[in-house]
C-alpha cells in the first residue's frame, strides 16, 4: 500500500467539467462543491481548505448512516477469498484491485481515526493517516471497480465492495473529485430527462425512426405515444436504447412486442431514462434522478410501470426506488392485461421487468414465435451483474431465450451469480480508459471465446444497456466475430405479427433493406 | 516482519506470565484479577461493539442474491440463495454460519498463455477454516467442565466423542490436534499463498500465533508438564471464579498461569479486532435481508427529502419544442406579444 499511484494518460477517466459540477451544485437537494479545472496528473488537485476534516467528518456521518459500512470496516479477516474473483484484478494484476485491498484503502483510514487499536498501534495495526496520497489512491481504485458485487458472493461475511466503492466515491465528491463520464450524464438526466441529453422532440424523433424501421422490415407500423395521460402502462428504458446500435434493435424489439399484444402504454420524454448514474455518484443524486419515474407515473395517471433491459437501473428499481421515493400508492399492483398474471413480486414498487413480463406472455402462449427467424444466430447469455446479484433475475431471460433462439451457456463459473462484469459498468464506459476496460473485461470475453470456439457462438445476448454498448467494444477487441444484442431484440425478431408482410430477413432486425 | 513481530509479542507475553507468576502474591494477579478484568473487557467490548453496529440503520435493502429470486410461478425460486421470507433468511444464515457456505463456493483462477483463464473449485480455505473453528468451539465447550459443578452429563458425552480415537493416555482430543493443525494451516497459507501474504497484516498473524500458543500450553499442561498441575486445585479456582469466591489453594505450576494469561490476552483483544467477525456475520446486510424489496417497502429512517427536477420546470424549458413535435403539454404556448 505504500507505493504511490501515478496518473498518466489512459489510466484515469477525465475529471468532471467545471460547468457540470456547478450546474449540479445549483440543484436542490444536491451538493457538489469545489467546482474547478483540474487534472489527476497535476501534483496539486486544488482541494478545498481543511479537506481532511471534510473527508473524516463525511466518513463519520456515513458510519452513522450505513450499518453496512461499519460491519464491512470491522469484520474483514483478510482471508483472500475475494482476491481472484475481481475482473479488475484478473485483468490488471494490480494487487490494489483485489477487493480486500480496495477496501483496505478506506479501512486503513477508518482504523486510524475511528478504532482504539488503530489509535494506539498506528501503522502496526494497519492504520494510515488521511493524506493526499491516500486520496489519490481512492480516486484511482474507486474508479477501477464497477460495483459488480461478484466478490460479495464469495465473501464469508458478505462484504460488498460495491458498498465500499460507493462510500469512497461519495467522500471524494465532498472535496470536488469526480469524473465527467458520470457527472455529465447525471446533469443531462436531471435537465433533459435522460443521460444522452436528448431533448423531448429529439427523443420522440429517435423512437419514430425506429417505428419507421420496424414498418420497413415487417410491414406493420407500431403504435407509439409520448407523455400520454391515461395510458395503462408507462414504459421506461435506458435512453441508450433509442440512441445507438445495438441498443436500437432492442428498442425495436420492445416496439414489436408491445404492438403484437396491443399494450396500452406510453413513453415519457420527461422520465426518458431508465438508467441512473446517480447510483455511481451518491445516494442523494440517485434519489433525485430516480424520483422522476414515480413523479411521471403519477402525472400521467398510469396503473404501473414496465422497465426495459438495464442492469444498474434494475438495482436501483429493485433495491432503492421504493425506499427512496415510495410508497407508490397511486399505482396499482402490476397485472398483465393479456394473461391476467399479477406480479406480486412487484406489489409495492409497481414496476415489472420486461423479461418477467415477456416470459409470462410466452408461458401463456400469447406470443406467436418463429424461432427459425433467429437461425442465423447461435447465442449465449451474459448475466448482467445487477439483475443477477441484486435481484436474482436469472431464469426469466433464459426461459425467453429457450423459446426464441438456439443458445448455449458459458462455463459455470462465469454465469448466474458468478457472472463477470463487462468491465465498464458504473460509468467507466468512457474511451480514454479503453485499455483498462479491455483488461477488466477479459474474464467475460474469455468465457465468450470459449463458447465461440466450442459451439460457434456468434451472438452475446444480455439484459443491460451498458453491456450492449461496452460488450460491443469488448467483443471487437477480443472476439471480433461475436455480436451483442438485448433479449428483446431476439424476441422482436422471432415474433410473428398479425398482418405482417415480412420478407426473408437474413440478419433479422439488423437486415439492411 | 509482520509475522516475526507476532511471535515476539507472544513470546513476551509468555515470559511475563512465567516470570510474573513466580513472584509471591502474583498468582492472584494472574489467576484471579486478570481473568476477571479480561472477562469484563470481553463482555463489555462485545456488547459495546454490537450496540455500535446496531445503532447505525440499514437504509437500503442491499441483499446479495446468489440464485434465482422469487418471481413467476413457473420460474424455480432458489429459496436459500435469494430468500424471500424470514424463515428462508434464517436458513441461509444458519448454513452460512455453521457450514461456511460462501467459502465452500470458492474458486481459484489462473491465467494461462493465450490469454485464457481457468477457474477450479478450491476448498482448502473452507476446509482449514472448518477444522480451526470447530476445534476451537469444541475446546471451549469442553472447558465448561472446569467452571460447572456438578459437571453436566452432556459435557462428558461431548468429551467422549471428541476423544473417540482413544489415542494415548490421557486420551488426545481430536479438537486439540485440530486447533494446532488448523493454526498451522491457516498460518502457512498466509505465508505461502502469494496474494494472501500480500494482504496479511499483523492483525492477522498475531491472533493465529496467540491461539496457537494457547493450544500448545494447554496441551503441554495436559500431557507433559503435569507435575504441578493438580486438577482439583485448578477446579477449585475456576469454579471459584464463576461463583465470585476464587481461592488459590496449593501452588499451581507456571504453565497454568501462562495458559490462563494468554487466554486473558486473547479475550481482551477480541472486541477490538477482526475476531469480532463472529458477531458481525449475523449483521451483514447483504446476507441477512429478504430479497423481497419490490414486494415490501423497506424503510430508511433518514430518508432525505429530495425532489426531482420538476416536470413543470422541464416543460417550461422545452415547451416550444414539445408543442412543435406534437408532444402533449400541460400549459399551451402563450402567443408572443408581437403577433
Amino acid at each position: 500500500m505504500d507505493i504511490p499511484v501515478a496518473f498518466k494518460a489512459g489510466n484515469y477517466a477525465y475529471p468532471a467539467k467545471k460547468e457540470k459540477v456547478e450546474y449540479l451544485n445549483s440543484q436542490s437537494g444536491l451538493s457538489f462543491p469545489n467546482a474547478r479545472e483540474w487534472s489527476p496528473e497535476d501534483e496539486d488537485w486544488k482541494l478545498p481548505a481543511g479537506w481532511q476534516d471534510i473527508i473524516l467528518r463525511g466518513l463519520k456521518e456515513r458510519l452513522e448512516k450505513f450499518r453496512s459500512l461499519k460491519i464491512f470496516m470491522d469484520c474483514c479477516v483478510r482471508c483472500g477469498a475475494c482476491a481472484d474473483k475481481c475482473h479488475f484484478f484478473l485483468g490488471t494484476g494490480d494487487p490494489k484491485n483485489m477487493p480486500v485491498l480496495r477496501a483496505e484503502l478506506l479501512r486503513s483510514v477508518y482504523r486510524n481515526d475511528f478504532t482504539l487499536a488503530g489509535k494506539i498501534l498506528g501503522r502496526m495495526a494497519g492504520a494510515r493517516e488521511m493524506t493526499v496520497g491516500v486520496l489519490k489512491e481512492w480516486f484511482m481504485y474507486s474508479y477501477q471497480c464497477t460495483e459488480c458485487r461478484r466478490c460479495s458472493v464469495f465473501c464469508p461475511y458478505g462484504i460488498d465492495t460495491a458498498e465500499v466503492t460507493m462510500m469512497i466515491r461519495e467522500l471524494l465528491h465532498l472535496v470536488g473529485v469526480g469524473i465527467n463520464w458520470i457527472l455529465e450524464p447525471v446533469s443531462n438526466s436531471n435537465r433533459t430527462g435522460n443521460h444522452m441529453g436528448l431533448q423531448p422532440h429529439t427523443f420522440k424523433n429517435n423512437v419514430e425512426f425506429l417505428v419507421d424501421d420496424v414498418e420497413n422490415l415487417t410491414g406493420v407500423r407500431p403504435n407509439v405515444s409520448f407523455n400520454r395521460k391515461g395510458a395503462e402502462v408507462l414504459f421506461i428504458t435506458p435512453s441508450a436504447d433509442v440512441f445507438a446500435e445495438p441498443g436500437l434493435y432492442t428498442a425495436m424489439g420492445y416496439l414489436i412486442l408491445f404492438e403484437a399484444i396491443g399494450l396500452d402504454y406510453t413513453w415519457s420524454t420527461y422520465a426518458s431514462e431508465g438508467g441512473n448514474f446517480g447510483l455511481f455518484t451518491s445516494n442523494e443524486t440517485m434519489k433525485k434522478l430516480n424520483a422522476k419515474m414515480y413523479a411521471e407515473a403519477k402525472r400521467l395517471g398510469v396503473k404501473y410501470i414496465i422497465g426495459g433491459e438495464c442492469g444498474h437501473m434494475w438495482r436501483v428499481v429493485h433495491q432503492y426506488m421504493d425506499t427512496m421515493n415510495g410508497p407508490a400508492d397511486f399505482l396499482e399492483v402490476p397485472k398483465s392485461p393479456i394473461t391476467g398474471t399479477v406480479f406480486s413480486n412487484a406489489a409495492s414498487t409497481k414496476m415489472v421487468h420486461i423479461s418477467e413480463f415477456t416470459a409470462d406472455l410466452i408461458k401463456h402462449g400469447k406470443l406467436k414465435l418463429d424461432k427459425s427467424r433467429n437461425s442465423h444466430l447461435k447465442a449465449t447469455y451474459h448475466d448482467s451483474c445487477n439483475p443477477a446479484r441484486a435481484m436474482g433475475l436469472m431464469d426469466e431471460p433464459r426461459y425467453i431465450l429457450d423459446h426464441v433462439v438456439d443458445w448455449v451457456e458459458m462455463p459455470e463459473n462465469t454465469i448466474r451469480e458468478q457472472t463477470f462484469c463487462c468491465g465498464s459498468g458504473t460509468g467507466l464506459n468512457t474511451d480514454e480508459i479503453m485499455e483498462l476496460r479491455m483488461r477488466s473485461g477479459l474474464p467475460r470475453a474469455n468465457a465468450v471465446k470459449y463458447v465461440r470456439d466450442k459451439h460457434g457462438v456468434n451472438m452475446l445476448s444480455c439484459v443491460c444497456a451498458i453491456d450492449r454498448a461496452t460488450l460491443t467494444s469488448l467483443m471487437n477487441y477480443w472476439n471480433p466475430d461475436v455480436g451483442v444484442c438485448g433479449i428483446s431484440e431476439l424476441v422482436g425478431n422471432a415474433l410473428v405479427l398479425e398482418g405482417e408482410t415480412r420478407g426473408e430477413l437474413d440478419e433479422g432486425l439488423r437486415t439492411l433493406l | 516482519m509482520k509475522y516475526a513481530f507476532s511471535f515476539l509479542a507472544v513470546i513476551a507475553l509468555i515470559l511475563i506470565a512465567w516470570l510474573g507468576s513466580q513472584i509471591p502474591g502474583m498468582p492472584y494477579l494472574f489467576g484471579v484479577a486478570l481473568p476477571y478484568l479480561a472477562m469484563i473487557i470481553f463482555l463489555g467490548g462485545c456488547v459495546y461493539k454490537v450496540v455500535q453496529w446496531a445503532k447505525s440503520p440499514v437504509p437500503f435493502p442491499i441483499q446479495t442474491t446468489c440464485g434465482q429470486g422469487k418471481s413467476l410461478d413457473f420460474i424455480k425460486h432458489n429459496r436459500l440463495e435469494a430468500p424471500s421470507t424470514n424463515g428462508e433468511v434464517v436458513a441461509r444464515m444458519f448454513l452460512e454460519v455453521v457450514t461456511f457456505r460462501s467459502l465452500f463456493r470458492n474458486t481459484k483462477s489462473e491465467i494461462h498463455e493465450g490469454p485464457y483463464i481457468t477457474y477450479e473449485s478450491s476448498k482448502w480455505l473452507w476446509c482449514f477454516a472448518l477444522i480451526f473453528h470447530y476445534s476451537f468451539f469444541s475446546i471451549v465447550v469442553r472447558h465448561l467442565r472446569l467452571f460447572l459443578d456438578p459437571v453436566p452429563a452432556w459435557i462428558g458425552w461431548w468429551e467422549f466423542v471428541d476423544g473417540l480415537f482413544e489415542v494415548g493416555a490421557p486420551t488426545w482430543y481430536i479438537s486439540d490436534v485440530g486447533l494446532v493443525v488448523g493454526c498451522l494451516l491457516l498460518f502457512s497459507r498466509r505465508l505461502i499463498t502469494r496474494h494472501v501474504r500480500y494482504i496479511s497484516l499483523v492483525n492477522d498473524y498475531f491472533p493465529l500465533v496467540l491461539i496457537f500458543a494457547v493450544a500448545v500450553t494447554g496441551i503441554l499442561m495436559r500431557f507433559f508438564l503435569r507435575a504441578d498441575i493438580d486438577i482439583v486445585n485448578i477446579k477449585q479456582l475456576t469454579v471459584g471464579l464463576v461463583t465470585l469466591s476464587p481461592v488459590i489453594g496449593a501452588k499451581i505450576g507456571a504453565i497454568f498461569y501462562i495458559h490462563v494469561f494468554l487466554v486473558c490476552v486473547l479475550i481482551a483483544y477480541f472486541p477490538f479486532s477482526k475476531l469480532m467477525h463472529f458477531a458481525g456475520v449475523f449483521l451483514s446486510p447483504t446476507r441477512n435481508l429478504r430479497n423481497d424489496s419490490r414486494a415490501v417497502r423497506h424503510i430508511n429512517p433518514w430518508n432525505p427529502k429530495i425532489l426531482p427536477h420538476s416536470y413543470a420546470g422541464y416543460e417550461d424549458e422545452f415547451r416550444e419544442f414539445m408543442v412543435n413535435a406534437d408532444i402533449p403539454v400541460e400549459k399551451e404556448l402563450t402567443p408572443s406579444k408581437d403577433e
